[in-house]
C-alpha cells in the first residue's frame, strides 16, 4: 500500500481522509511495514466501504487486513439503521461465524509428547477434515431447525459437551434473532451430513503448548499456564453457512439498485437494515451463526472422547470461542451517547473489554479472551479485550496471521511432503489427507503472526496475554 | 498462473488461475460465451484437483436464470459447488447452453475419491470479485471470477 496516500495519527494508526463519496473517514491499525505490505486493494476496500449508507464513525481494518470481498479481510464497520444504515451479505462473508475455540487439557507438554503419535492417530480418526468428509450425525428437517435456532445449547442438549460450556462460548452459545424460515432448503441440504465437520483450506484442530504468559493474572483467569497444552479448533458454519453467503449476495446485488445504493464494487452487494431483505438476511445469518456454534461444539465433544482414549480421564475445559465472521448489533457509545448498531466484522474478533455486561462474570475484571490462529507451524496468540479498544474499533481486533501470498505462489514456493517431514523434526506433527493442500496452506505464505498481534497491542485493540506453539496439527 | 488448453487449441478455448491475496481466481476463455463457462468449470475443478484424474461418468443436470451474463456465471458456478456438495462428487466434462439470460447445463463427474482424486481443498463459493465475462477485441470470451476456499 501506498503509505503517501495516509494520515498518520500514531505509531500504529492510519486514516483515509474522506474523499470520493466516503463518508466516513478510512482508519487503518498497523505498523508501518504491515501496511507497506499490504495489498493496494485494502486501501480500495476501506474506501468502497466508507461510502455505504448508514455507516458510522469510520471504516476500520485491523493488522492483518488482506483483500477480501467488497470488504477487506480484516475489515470492521457499524451501520445505524435509523440512518438508513446497511447490512452486507459480503461483509460477513461466505463461512458465517467461522470463528475459533480454545480448550485446555490440563496436561503437561511431557505427558502430551510421550503419548504424540497416538493422540494425532485418535484425533485425525475422530475429526472429520477436508474435502467430501462427513460428520456422523444426520439431522431430519425438525432437528436442522432446531439446530438454527438453538447453536451450541440445542448440541449440548444432544449429548455433545456440557451446559457450563455455553457461557464460555459468545452470545452464550445461542444467537438469538435466528431464522430457521428463512434459510433455503438447497443451505439445509447442503448441512445435511456436515455437522461435526472441520471443513478445509486453512480449517483445523491443533494441540498446542502454552510457550509463554505475558499476563499471569490474566491468564489463571483464562486457565493458562506455562507448559501445559491446550486445544484450538478454527472452522465455521460448513456449508449452510456458504450457501447463505451465495443466495443473498445475489439477491443483495439486484435489489442494491432498487434500494437506490450505489455499489462501487458489486462484492459490497446490501440491504438496508430496515428492508424486508434486510431483515431476512440477517435471520438467515443468524442462523448460520448458531450453525457453526453447534459445529463447533459437537466437534469438541470428538476432541473430548478422543483425549478420553488416549489419556484416560482427561477433562477438557472449554477456555472461549470467538467468532471472526459475523454482524451483530451491539450497543457502542459514539459520539456521547449510546447507539444500537449492527457490527460487520469480516475476519476480526469481537474484543470486549472488562465490564462489558454481555461477558460472563468470569471475564468481568480481564475482558474477553481474543484467540488468534497462527498458521500451521507457527505460533497462536490469547489475548484479551480492552475497553479503550469500544472507542478505536468498536471492541473489534484481528483474527489471524492474515495470507501473505496466493495459494498459488505458495504451491509454487513449498512441497507438501517437504514441509510435513520439515515441521516433525520441528516436533510437529501435521496431519492432512492433502499434501498439495498442506504446501498451499505453508506458514511462509502467511504474515508474520508476532508482528500482526504486537501491531494490534500497540494500537490498543488488545493486550498480550499468552503465545502458544502448535505440538498436533488436524488440517482440514 | 496456469492455463491449460482444451481438447481443440486452434479455437483457443483454454482455462487459467489467476492469484488472490486469499484465494484463487478461475478464468475461462473461448470462442463463444458458453464455451468460455465451459472452461471457468474446469478451471474451478483444477482449484480442487485434477480434472484428468475425474472420471465423467455420471451426468447431473443443471438449470441457472440471472438478470445479466455476470451473474449467470456466478450462479452457474455456485450450483457447481452446490452439486459437488450435496452429491460429493467432482465434474471433469461440460456441455453448457446460454439463452439470453438463461443456462442450461449438464455435467459428467464421479463421486469424489479421496485417494486418487487428493482433494487439496473444497471450493466454499464462487463469489462477485473480479465476476467478469466479455468478449475482448480478439474476439475471445472470457468469464472469471475469484472463488472462496
Amino acid at each position: 500500500m501506498d503509505i503517501t496516500l495516509l494520515t498518520r495519527h500514531s505509531e500504529s494508526e492510519w486514516h483515509i481522509e474522506p474523499h470520493n463519496g466516503m463518508r466516513v473517514p478510512g482508519v487503518i491499525y498497523a505498523s508501518e511495514d504491515l501496511i507497506r505490505n499490504m495489498d493496494h486493494k485494502v486501501y480500495e476496500q476501506v474506501v468502497n466501504v466508507a461510502t455505504l449508507p448508514g455507516i458510522v464513525k469510520a471504516s476500520y481494518a485491523m493488522p492483518d487486513a488482506h483483500w477480501g470481498y467488497g470488504f477487506p479481510i480484516g475489515g470492521v464497520a457499524a451501520f445505524d439503521a435509523d440512518a438508513g444504515g446497511v447490512v452486507s451479505a459480503g461483509g460477513v462473508g461466505f463461512d458465517i461465524s467461522c470463528g475459533v475455540r480454545t480448550l485446555a487439557t490440563g496436561l503437561t507438554r511431557e505427558q502430551v509428547q510421550a503419548r504424540k503419535q497416538a493422540l494425532a492417530d485418535a484425533l485425525f480418526v475422530s475429526i472429520p477434515a477436508g474435502v467430501g468428509s462427513t460428520g456422523h450425525l444426520r439431522l431430519d428437517a425438525r432437528q436442522m431447525d432446531a439446530m438454527l435456532t438453538g447453536g451450541a445449547a440445542w448440541a449440548v442438549k444432544q449429548g455433545y459437551g456440557r451446559a457450563e460450556d455455553l457461557e464460555r462460548i459468545e452470545e452464550h452459545g445461542c444467537m438469538a434473532g435466528a431464522q430457521a424460515d428463512v434459510v433455503s432448503e438447497r443451505a439445509k441440504k447442503r448441512q445435511r451430513d456436515e455437522m461435526g465437520t472441520l471443513g478445509s483450506g486453512n480449517h483445523y484442530l491443533e494441540v498446542q503448548e502454552v510457550a509463554e504468559i505475558y499476563d499471569v493474572q490474566t491468564a489463571a483467569a483464562f486457565e493458562l499456564r506455562a507448559g501445559e497444552v491446550v486445544v484450538s479448533i478454527h472452522c465455521g458454519s460448513r456449508g449452510l453457512g456458504h450457501q447463505i453467503g451465495t443466495e443473498y449476495l445475489k439477491s443483495m446485488a439486484i435489489a442494491a439498485q432498487h434500494y437506490g445504493i450505489q455499489l462501487p464494487d458489486r462484492e459490497l452487494a446490501c440491504a438496508p437494515l430496515q428492508s424486508p431483505l434486510g431483515q431476512e438476511y440477517l435471520g438467515a445469518m443468524r442462523a448460520g451463526i448458531n450453525c457453526a456454534l453447534a459445529n463447533r461444539q459437537i466437534l469438541t465433544q470428538l476432541t473430548r472422547n478422543a483425549f478420553e482414549r488416549v489419556f484416560g480421564g482427561a477433562d477438557l475445559d472449554l477456555i472461549y470461542d470467538v467468532s471472526h465472521n459475523t454482524c451483530k448489533q451491539e450497543t457502542h457509545r459514539t459520539e456521547g451517547r449510546d447507539m444500537q448498531l449492527f457490527v460487520h466484522r469480516k475476519g476480526a474478533t469481537r474484543a470486549f473489554g472488562p465490564g462489558n455486561t454481555d461477558l460472563p462474570a468470569v471475564f468481568s475484571c480481564t475482558g474477553q479472551p481474543v484467540l488468534i490462529g497462527g498458521s500451521m507451524g507457527t505460533e497462536s496468540y490469547v489475548l484479551a479485550g480492552l475497553a479503550e479498544s469500544e472507542s478505536r474499533s468498536f471492541a473489534s481486533a484481528c483474527h489471524g496471521a492474515g495470507r501473505a501470498m496466493s495459494r498459488h505462489q505458495a504451491a509454487k514456493h513449498w512441497h507438501g511432503r517437504q514441509l510435513v517431514d520439515e515441521l516433525a523434526e520441528r516436533g510437529i506433527l501435521i496431519c492432512s489427507q492433502s499434501l498439495r493442500g498442506v504446501a498451499e496452506e505453508a506458514p511462509g505464505a502467511y504474515k508474520d503472526v508476532a508482528v500482526v498481534v504486537d501491531s494490534a497491542e500497540h494500537a490498543g485493540l488488545a493486550r498480550k496475554v499468552a503465545r502458544l506453539v502448535p505440538m498436533i496439527c488436524i488440517k482440514g | 498462473m496456469t492455463t491449460q488448453f482444451a481438447e481443440h487449441p486452434l479455437t483457443a478455448a483454454r482455462w487459467e488461475h489467476f492469484s488472490h491475496e486469499a484465494d484463487v481466481g478461475v478464468r475461462g476463455v473461448g470462442p463463444d460465451m458458453a464455451s468460455a463457462f465451459v472452461q471457468a468449470a474446469i478451471a474451478m475443478t483444477a482449484v480442487i484437483t485434477e480434472p484428468q484424474c475425474v472420471l465423467p461418468q455420471t451426468p447431473v443436470e443443471i438449470a441457472c436464470q440471472a438478470p445479466d451474463a455476470e451473474l449467470l456465471l456466478y450462479d452457474w458456478l455456485n450450483a457447481l459447488v452446490y452439486e459437488m456438495a450435496t452429491r460429493h462428487m467432482l465434474f471433469s466434462q461440460f456441455s453448457v447452453d446460454i439463452d439470453g439470460t438463461r443456462l442450461q447445463a449438464c455435467a459428467w463427474g464421479e463421486r469424489v475419491d479421496t485417494a486418487r482424486h487428493r482433494p487439496r481443498v473444497e471450493v466454499k463459493g464462487a463469489t462477485l470479485t473480479e465476476l467478469r465475462v466479455d468478449q475482448g477485441s480478439d474476439g475471445l470470451w472470457r468469464a472469471q471470477c475469484i472463488v472462496d476456499v
